[in-house]
């Protein structure tokens, strides 16, 4: 192959590397309206009277807008296909406000000295009810968080709102109470996995204006950008059609951005004053006052025979999806479906819990998506396990892994496809040192060094359900157009899309212009989420270019007067294969479009999989531990990869060392935290900590490629399943270090601390 | 008030509020390489330099730049180019985001450090907060520019 696996530099790298202005709010109009919200200060009221005349009688204040103001239709912010399941739990703005930072008010101004100045003339009277707060409590509190008539919900996702239950889940193969008699040895835990921030460096943002046949114009860092035209229409109660939304660069996402924060309030200013606006949220907002990974309780139950074949896995959740049911049910499920699968050895699995709503901001999408909650629950439990059996933590995986070509109790005798992971755990345990340095070495009087380790798997896109489309267009002087939908969030996906188009048709990557995203221009995507653009969109991509290889061919064949069977195309020229007779690319593209009687040609393709082959990934963690004061530094990361065939090694390489910190942070260091009334504690970088430079030890990745036969060239994802691993493998490390089993993240030195003065005494 | 800058060699006559930062006066002023991303001077995105300082410009009251030198990527285009390339060829400006503030480090640690270790550079580098490549990346592209081994 020529383009397809090689380490090509990403189309936009120069100009967002050297700041040219490509970003959201560097495209926005001069002259737009600053929005700012006005929020609630209590987390769970209703508003008794709001006043705003002082505040719209300040010059330079455009419009105030509040609950009696907005259309009465509910709706969901997440981004998800249509019918979504997640509730239709929200209005723009409400006359009851859920967590501290719901939004009370909607304030435009000429600039945001004026919106901000308005914002505290505004007069709010609240009557306070008792907040939900402890997700734990949250079943059969007093107090209902959603206690409307007109919620709605697409799918039965099992919403009981009386018991303050979004959605309830339950997957069960074989009989577990039967099956869990006939092991030699039950292993139990509970662990807690915390809310993280996404802390994008780009905060939430969007900008909107009429264009100029009076259509509503939305440029957003959106990872989403079709759904957010059909959420608009919907709360805004006007026609998809009037709506275009348009996606820049982005400055990163990570799920945070698959629910759309902002638009609606930039969206809403614009329709009803008729003038541009913009709306950004500063860092406090973005922590505050948009969305988080959602907090669960997991109890894991494994069963195993005294040979360590693992015969039952039962996995009970609990998630606080906070004040609204943005991908509630969807994160919890995923925390079942990606680890029921990994160990086919058993002969019952269950998993089963609910999500239930509290007075707090609400949870969203966050890469990973539940996948990482389960498979540090479920691997924590398998390194137990091995410890009780006094097996090799890796031995144990390899006996019990599922296999290419195999199927496991949820797949219902459908097969595995590509899988190298066995291979993943042979080359980690090299690179770590896995032979000489596990589990532990005394390094002086205080200091130990360990490793551990975890395996975990994802998916592709979501199977059966997204679907994307992709065109590519000659154009006149023989260069192409690739458009599509899909939403490069820094990642590189234009670029590697580019490759596989230029890959088919034999092209240089430098002979593609891509074009995206934009719902008036690219053919529908959902976007960039549940890792599904190399793999969903990628093929989508193949074969639209097949399609315009073909019809090239049939073409360049009529010009040459002789039939298709005839000639060959080699990127350039469409030759004769027997003969002198040729026509080079770019006659023939000028040759389509001129004249009379011609037809531009134009590839194009929809995909969706019916399956969604999962990456897996080895990942072994090396800690060092100072037993005097608990604190723990990350010496080597190693992570292994099987994502299929690799597109570009060099993007793949970073998007697999910058999941693994974004997983170290949740692993040392992430925690998002709530005061006793419910107010966000964590809304800066100083309360916050985000891994920096000096946190993050050495990571070393590899890829173990497989072939995925159902991706394109054989490729699977890679986004999401890169952020599993490091918590239960530094979770391992840890124990194997000092003995302490942390079983709530983030294994902070307190927790390891006084883990070890516990063990002492006890 | 007014204030009078040299940008990017310019001199320019500025109107500011008093309590108006630099970042903010920057981009008012069409310079938008400089972006803020967390306001309370944790990030590093906001990162220019000051008479040849890296400064936070996000939390640098702008009358404080009165009279001085200011320069950010759009001046140091031909230094910020030759290390973008490096930077790009990693695969690791990713989102791009935090890319301009990161680079004047750089650039700036560049002229500070005499034969910088990965030690030193990591440190002088910790203040720049990336939340996509995962920094091996970044470093690796370092090394390449500074030829370090």
């Amino acid at each position: 192959m020529k383009t397809v696996g090689k380490g090509i530099s990403k189309i936009d790298g120069m100009s967002i590397a050297t700041g040219k202005p490509v970003y959201t709010e560097d495209l926005a109009m001069a002259n737009c309206l600053v929005v700012k919200l006005l929020r609630s200060p209590h987390a769970f009221a209703r508003i008794n009277s709001i006043d705003t005349t002082i505040a719209e009688k300040l010059e330079g204040v455009e419009c105030i807008l509040t609950y009696k103001d907005v259309p009465k239709q509910r709706f969901s912010l997440a981004g998800q296909s249509y019918p979504e399941p997640s509730p239709y739990d929200r209005l723009i703005l409400e006359e009851v406000v859920r967590y501290i930072g719901d939004e009370v008010a909607i304030i435009a101004a000429v600039d945001e000295k004026t919106a901000l100045k308005a914002m505290s003339l505004i007069k709010v009277k609240y009557e306070l009810f008792d907040p939900v707060l402890d997700f734990e409590k949250a079943i059969g509190h007093a107090s209902i968080v959603h206690a409307e008539n007109d919620v709605h919900c697409n799918f039965d996702i099992g919403m009981k709102k009386d018991l303050n239950i979004v959605s309830s889940h339950k997957v069960e193969v074989g009989n577990i109470d039967e099956e869990i008699k006939k092991c030699d040895i039950v292993v139990e835990e509970t662990y807690y996995t915390q809310a993280n921030a996404h802390a994008m460096m780009e905060t939430y943002r969007a900008s909107s204006y009429l264009d100029h046949t009076g259509r509503l114009v939305i440029v957003s860092s959106t990872q989403i950008p079709f759904h957010v035209r059909r959420q608009l229409a919907k709360a805004l109660q006007i026609p998809a059609s009037k709506i275009r939304v348009i996606k820049p660069r982005i400055g990163g996402g990570f799920g945070g951005k698959q629910t759309s924060a902002v638009e609606i309030f930039t969206a809403i200013v614009t329709l009803k004053t008729g003038k541009p606006a913009i709306i950004i949220y500063d860092r406090k907002e973005t922590f505050s006052c948009t969305t988080s990974r959602h907090a669960m309780r997991l109890s894991v139950r494994l069963g195993a025979d005294s040979n360590g074949y693992i015969r039952v896995v039962d996995i009970q959740g609990l998630s606080d999806t906070g004040a609204y049911g943005e991908h509630a049910s969807t994160v919890f499920s995923v925390v079942g479906d990606k680890t029921l699968p990994l160990y086919n050895k058993t002969t019952a699995v269950r998993f089963t819990g609910n999500v239930v709503y509290t007075n707090k901001m609400p949870a969203g999408a966050f890469r990973g998506y539940g996948a990482t909650q389960g498979a540090y629950a479920l691997e924590s439990t398998v390194n137990l396990l091995a410890e009780k059996l006094a097996m090799d933590p890796t031995e144990i995986r390899l006996m019990n892994l599922i296999k290419e070509g195999e199927t496991c109790l949820t797949y219902n005798g459908k097969l595995l496809g590509s899988s190298t992971l066995h291979k993943c755990i042979e080359k980690g345990k090299e690179l770590i040192g896995w032979k000489e340095r596990y589990p532990a070495q005394q390094i002086d009087k205080n200091r130990v060094r360990a490793i551990g380790m975890a395996v975990t798997m994802q998916g592709s896109g979501i199977a059966g359900i997204d679907t994307a489309s992709a065109e590519i267009r000659l154009n006149d002087d023989g260069n192409f157009t690739l458009l599509i939908g899909s939403t490069d969030m820094g990642t590189g996906s234009d670029t590697i899309l580019a490759q596989m188009a230029a890959e088919i048709l034999e092209i240089p990557i430098e002979n593609i212009i891509v074009n995206a995203a934009d719902t008036d221009i690219s053919p529908y995507d959902p976007g960039s989420y549940a890792s599904s653009t190399t793999y969903v969109t990628g093929m989508a991509v193949v074969q639209a270019a097949q399609d315009l290889k073909r019809q090239i061919i049939e073409s360049g064949a009529k010009f040459l007067e002789v039939s298709s069977e005839e000639v060959e195309f080699d990127g350039e020229t469409i030759s004769m294969i027997k003969g002198e007779g040729s026509v080079r690319l770019e006659k023939l593209a000028e040759f389509l479009v001129l004249g009379t009687g011609k037809h531009q040609l134009v590839g194009n393709a929809t995909y969706g999989s019916p399956v969604s082959p999962p990456p897996f990934i080895a990942g072994f963690a090396e800690v060092e531990v100072d037993k005097e004061t608990g604190k723990i530094d990350l010496i080597d990361f190693v992570a292994v990869v099987d994502c299929g065939t690799v597109i570009n090694p060099k993007l793949a390489r970073i998007q697999v060392e910058g999941g693994i910190v974004q997983g170290i942070g949740m692993a040392l260091y992430e925690d998002v935290k709530f005061g006793d009334k419910g107010k966000l504690l964590t809304n800066t970088f100083m309360q916050y900590k985000i891994p920096c430079r000096k946190d993050i030890g050495n990571v070393q990745v590899a890829f173990e490629e497989s072939f995925e036969k159902t991706g394109p060239f054989g490729a699977k994802s890679i986004g999401e399943v890169v952020i599993n691993t490091p918590a239960p493998a530094i979770a391992h490390a840890v124990y194997n270090a000092v003995g302490v089993r942390v079983t709530s993240l983030p294994i902070t030195p307190e927790k390891v601390f006084m883990g070890m003065q516990n063990r002492i005494n006890f | 008030m007014q204030i009078e800058v040299i940008v990017n060699l310019k001199k320019i006559k500025m109107e500011v509020d008093a309590n108006e930062f630099l970042a903010d006066t920057l981009r008012k002023y069409g310079i938008l390489s400089v972006r803020k991303g967390c306001d309370t001077t944790c990030c590093g995105l906001c990162t220019v330099w000051i008479d040849d300082k890296p400064t936070l410009s996000c939390t640098t009251l702008s009358f404080r730049a009165n009279g001085r030198k200011i320069t950010t990527i759009e001046g140091v285009h031909k230094e910020a180019n030759e290390f973008a390339q490096i930077l790009v060829a990693e695969g690791a400006e990713q989102c791009g985001f935090c890319s301009p503030g990161f680079i004047m480090t750089v650039l700036a640690m560049k002229n500070e450090l005499t034969n910088p270790t990965e030690e030193t550079i990591v440190h002088y580098l910790t203040g720049n907060l990336c939340r996509c490549t995962g920094y091996m990346g970044q470093l690796r592209a370092i090394k390449t520019y500074l030829g370090v081994l």
